[in-house]
């Protein structure tokens, strides 16, 4: 069959032409995930529906709230000149960043990063600790998601045929609030991360009285650590809570093993990776 | 099977050509277009060899589709010099920054787009941003003391 290439204007005509490939279609965001796997011949679209002329899909607007809505096909470069946002939430703009090279940067999504589907992405474990909220719009209309109830399992995800991710919407801030992703990775660049971790926290007089904190490349799923997060709540921060935090990040962990980390490793890393995160997400919203 | 049409700016002059749907931006230039300055290291993302600029921002011409070049504006290595070779291109030549060449065009398109955004990088800044292109040569210090020498001097002639 003939591979066809559509760049629709507006978000329905893509939903049009997604939904009548079938299985056949793709999306194309930046096309950092898609076209390795194309060229792999793991992925042979019949119709490749490239999202980036759709405004709503490729702005970054602040909501009536004081929030953030980032399209979901905003590259990673374009969210980094974004000082607004790169202020309000540090974190979630850090992970997106940490996504390939220069190169890279300019066309990776976290639209794309989400929809791949892989347990390692970086920009997800942020948006997760972000609590972001996800809209979709499909051929039976619009929905909304929270952003850890997307992925199903590696490249699985709970979408229906035809639904396109539209955007991440990020809650707006209080005073004392902040978010940190940190990685870990054998090297220091251009490397798949064995734990990645998002903390998002709100700071009032020393004490912590919000947090979410979202794992990745430990699960089949990037995973929100409610124990984590209720182990930091009410706390000062303290070694004794960071140590229980650490700890339900740790039991949280069903990862696998490869050559870049046993199970042992990850699982040890993510609870180191939470208190740094922890801090670090601590120190910029005003300090401990 | 069905060509597309694409009319899209190549260093500032129009240009059209036709392409198949999957075919990588990287293909039609070093193809058709008969512009073989970029270079295919990897074909994934991996190496940088193939970087052209996308409306000014560095990209993998082999991530990209040709289609999607339609009404956009695209840098290669060819548009680099004007009647004298860019300073980095002066540059790279004088201190031996490259061996075989092949990292050479991505490398210089990278450097150039760096010193665009910052005429004043710290080696760690340099380093960082040309971690996407590889060099299998030179061991990468004479390319950033290049890149660190060329950011210097055109500071100076300002
Ligand atoms: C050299 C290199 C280094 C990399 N390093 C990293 C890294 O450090 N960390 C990391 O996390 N990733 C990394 N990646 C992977 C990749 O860059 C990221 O996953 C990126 O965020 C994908 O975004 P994209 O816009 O390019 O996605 P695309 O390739 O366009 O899309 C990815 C998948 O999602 C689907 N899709 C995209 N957008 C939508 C949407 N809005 N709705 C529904 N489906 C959609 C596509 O159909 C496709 O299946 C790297 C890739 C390369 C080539
Ligand atoms: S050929 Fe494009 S990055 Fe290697
Ligand atoms: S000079 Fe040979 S790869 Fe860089």
């Amino acid at each position: 069959m003939d591979i066809q290439y559509v760049a629709p204007r507006t978000l329905d005509e893509a939903v049009r032409a997604f939904a009548a490939a079938a299985g056949a279609g793709r999306i194309l965001a930046g096309g950092t995930d898609l076209l390795v796997q194309m060229r792999n011949g793991v992925v042979a679209p019949g119709t490749i529906v490239d999202i980036k002329k759709i405004g709503e899909l490729t702005s970054i607007e602040e909501t009536k709230d004081g929030g953030f809505r980032v399209g979901a096909a905003v590259s990673g470069a374009v969210l980094r000149e974004h000082a607004k946002l790169s202020k309000v939430w540090p974190g979630v703009v850090e992970a997106t960043n940490l996504i390939g090279s220069t190169q890279v940067q300019g066309r990776a999504t976290p639209g794309g990063n989400l929809c791949n589907g892989s347990p390692a992405g970086d920009s997800v474990p942020a948006m997760v600790a972000a609590g972001a909220i996800v809209t979709i719009q499909g051929p039976n209309g619009r929905r909304e998601m929270p952003v850890e109830k997307v992925p199903k399992g590696p490249g699985r995800l709970n979408l229906e045929p035809g639904e396109i991710v539209v955007s991440f919407t990020l809650p707006p801030r209080g005073k004392g609030s902040s978010d940190a992703y940190l990685r870990m990775i054998p090297r220091t660049e251009m490397d798949i991360a064995v734990v990645g971790c998002g903390v998002s926290l709100t700071m009032d007089g020393g004490t912590c009285t919000a947090a979410r904190v979202g794992l990745g490349a430990v699960a089949p799923t990037v995973l929100l650590v409610e124990e984590a997060a209720k182990a930091l709540i009410g706390s000062k921060l303290d070694d004794a809570a960071l140590a229980k935090a650490a700890a339900a990040c740790s039991a949280a962990c069903r990862p696998i093993d490869d050559k870049r980390g046993t199970i042992a490793y990850r699982t040890k890393v993510a609870g180191v990776l939470l208190k740094r995160t922890t801090l670090i997400a601590a120190e910029r919203a005003g300090g401990k | 099977m069905a060509k597309l049409h694409v009319s899209t700016t190549i260093n500032g002059e129009p240009q059209e050509f036709l392409c198949d749907a999957d075919q990588s931006m990287l293909d039609v230039l070093r193809g058709p277009l008969g512009l073989t300055g970029a270079k295919e290291g990897c074909g994934t993302g991996d190496c940088g060899a193939c970087t052209i600029t996308l409306n000014g921002r560095i990209v993998c011409s082999c991530l990209m589709l040709a289609a999607e070049a339609e009404g956009q504006q695209i840098g290669t290595i060819e548009g680099m010099a004007g009647e004298e070779l860019h300073p980095l291109q002066q540059k790279f030549l004088e201190s031996a920054a490259l061996q075989c060449g092949i990292c050479t065009p991505g490398v210089l398109m990278a450097a150039k787009a760096l010193l665009e955004k910052n005429p004043d990088p710290t080696e760690h800044e340099v380093r960082f941003w040309l971690a996407g292109n590889l060099c299998r040569c030179t061991g990468y210090d004479k390319i950033i003391r290049a890149v660190m020498d060329t950011a210097a001097d055109m500071r100076a002639a300002r």
